[in-house]
């Protein structure tokens, strides 16, 4: 894992692009480490208007795993789904967000063949982990919709696609594409496969269920709640077989393992 | 330097108990936690006898200007505390206040007695007041409760005794003159306010624990109504909290009567925000704090 400098900064907002039903945010964060890990995140806010919403809202800051960290610039996704996303999806080159991170620990380097598979939003932390890995690493994502599925086009080489609605790609959810691809390659064929997976929270609860069944190591990105990213505030707990884990500071990542039948967060 | 109950402190900045883990800090900031530590005193998360694994899920729900939380005192118990936990805190460069709490007397004996005898520990606050166990709510929201307790306590141990106050009784000022009697050397207040969210979609309460404590600047004017209020009622030292955001807001409790004030949830917003106030509180000037100083009696 990568420390984060102690404290928040500023960092200026470079761009705010739309892709489909997302918003792609860069900024610059010259302060910040240049090697934060796949999977680890980062607390957003933004300097001005940060509460004084609508009910006072956004009072807290928001948890985003970075989608890419390129020459001092990071890059989030995000879906405007409430006052905090809803603010951030507003802001314009020039404002300052307030940043703290990288926090977390991240995916581990990979033990076997590495297969990622995302859920909507939950693209995000498998676009730099892709980075990391190579262009030639299969991806499987699944979206609503096809508007969704332009984040699809940020990855390289072409990754298989699920939708809901099949309005582009398989009409199905993104574990069916999983099984597939774990019944094309049995465990016995050669290198084994391990997932890299990050989606909400029922598709979280599949792909550990469906790993279990096929005895396939699984990371997963989960998500929770969280008031302040570093451990201070207990309120982001996971139930595991150790007990409940604070997903800041034990996680996001977490071996799909170690997680009890439906504890892959709220 | 600050005078706490015979204890020096380098500036009045707390952090409330629960509000901050040092340890886990440490492992995302490295030692430039350490280096550049927002507080003048850390106070510990509350610790209790028998380890606690604390509510489930859903703890958080954020509300206007505030949070409420429903975490339930998840702590690794006395046992765990002194191995594992204790070590670690004797290496912050501040003196260190244990938060403990116990369910019936002959368990807040213990700890008291246990925690009390450690070299690490400068003081002690006794959570009298937490809202999200029942045994808390009962002992800190009565006078004659909470001096039984400390009246219990205060043989066991020499080191300074700090009564933390709950808001959610009916006159806090009679539960601060109470522990005065009993023997305490301060009391700290508030703790979080009682407070419940409704999930939108199911209407069913949102919090795992069904109820949860409300903190943040929502609560900011009641917490300095209560510490005006007891900083009249008892001549102890008095730590003021409650949705303290910047040095002005610092400024207002120790005018209020406080002698320390202590940052909660703002750290949430900002991991070093201890220190920011801490430096907000210097930066105004001499002489408004010379007249403000205790001045609202």
């Amino acid at each position: 894992m990568t420390l984060a400098p102690f404290g928040r900064r500023l960092a200026p907002l470079v761009e705010n692009r739309r892709i489909g039903a997302y918003q792609l945010l860069i900024v610059d964060d010259p302060d910040g480490p240049r090697d934060p890990q796949p999977g680890q995140f980062y607390m957003l806010a933004t300097e001005e208007r940060w509460g004084a919403g609508e009910g006072e809202r956004p009072y807290l800051p928001r948890a985003f795993s970075f989608a890419r960290a390129r020459e001092g610039r990071l890059w989030f996704l995000l879906e405007d789904i409430g006052p905090g996303t809803h603010r951030l999806a507003q802001v314009g080159e020039g404002e300052n967000l307030w940043i703290t991170g990288p926090l977390g620990i991240g995916f581990d380097e990979p033990a076997g063949r590495p297969l990622l598979v995302g859920g909507g939003i939950g693209a995000a932390p498998l676009l730099c982990l892709q980075d990391q890995l190579g262009p030639e690493t299969k991806v499987l994502l699944g979206f609503r919709s096809a508007d969704h599925a332009e984040a699809a086009n940020l990855f390289a080489g072409e990754p298989q696609i699920a939708t809901d609605d099949g309005s582009v790609g398989k009409h199905a959810l993104v574990t069916e594409l999983l099984r597939e691809e774990l019944d094309l390659r049995p465990p016995t064929s050669g290198l084994r496969p391990t997932v890299y997976s990050c989606g909400p929270p029922p598709m979280l609860e599949a792909v550990r269920a469906l790993a279990s069944e096929r005895g396939v190591a699984a990371q997963l990105a989960l998500e929770s709640g969280m008031a302040c990213g570093f451990g201070a505030c207990f309120g982001c707990v996971v139930p595991t077989k150790d007990g409940y884990v604070r997903l800041c500071v034990d996680g996001p990542v977490l071996d799909a393992a170690d997680l009890v039948p439906g504890g892959v967060g709220h | 330097m600050v005078d706490l109950c015979g204890v020096q402190l380098r500036g009045p900045v707390l952090n409330g108990s629960g509000t901050y883990d040092a340890i886990a800090a440490r492992r995302a900031f490295g030692d430039e936690l350490l280096e550049r530590f927002p507080f003048d005193c850390f106070v510990s998360k509350t610790i209790t006898l028998a380890p606690r694994q604390g509510n489930p899920p859903p703890r958080l729900w954020e509300t206007p200007a505030g949070l409420i939380n429903s975490i339930g005192l998840p702590n690794k118990g006395l046992a765990g505390f002194l191995a594992e936990d204790l070590p670690k805190l004797a290496e912050l460069p501040v003196p260190l206040c244990v938060s403990v709490m116990g369910f019936d007397h002959d368990e807040l004996n213990e700890l008291v007695a246990t925690v009390g005898a450690c070299d690490e520990v400068a003081l002690m606050e006794l959570n009298f007041s937490c809202p999200n166990v029942e045994t808390g709510l009962i002992m800190g929201a009565d006078p004659a409760e909470t001096a039984a307790a400390v009246e219990a306590l205060r043989p066991l141990t020499q080191k300074p005794l700090i009564v933390k106050l709950t808001p959610n009784a009916t006159e806090p000022a009679a539960v601060a003159r109470a522990a005065e009697a009993a023997g305490a050397d301060g009391v700290s207040l508030i703790n979080t306010l009682k407070g419940m969210a409704l999930d939108p979609k199911t209407h069913e309460p949102w919090l795992g624990g069904t109820t949860g404590g409300v903190s943040g600047p929502a609560v900011r004017a009641i917490a300095l109504e209560q510490v005006h209020s007891v900083s009249k009622a008892v001549q102890l030292p008095v730590i003021g909290m409650g949705g303290i955001a910047s040095g002005r807001d610092a400024a207002d409790f120790l005018t209020a009567g406080a002698t320390c004030v202590a940052v909660g949830t703002e750290s949430f917003r900002d991991p070093a925000a201890g220190a920011r106030i801490g430096a907000e509180l210097r930066a105004l000037s001499r002489k408004e704090r010379e007249f403000s100083s205790g001045a609202v009696r």
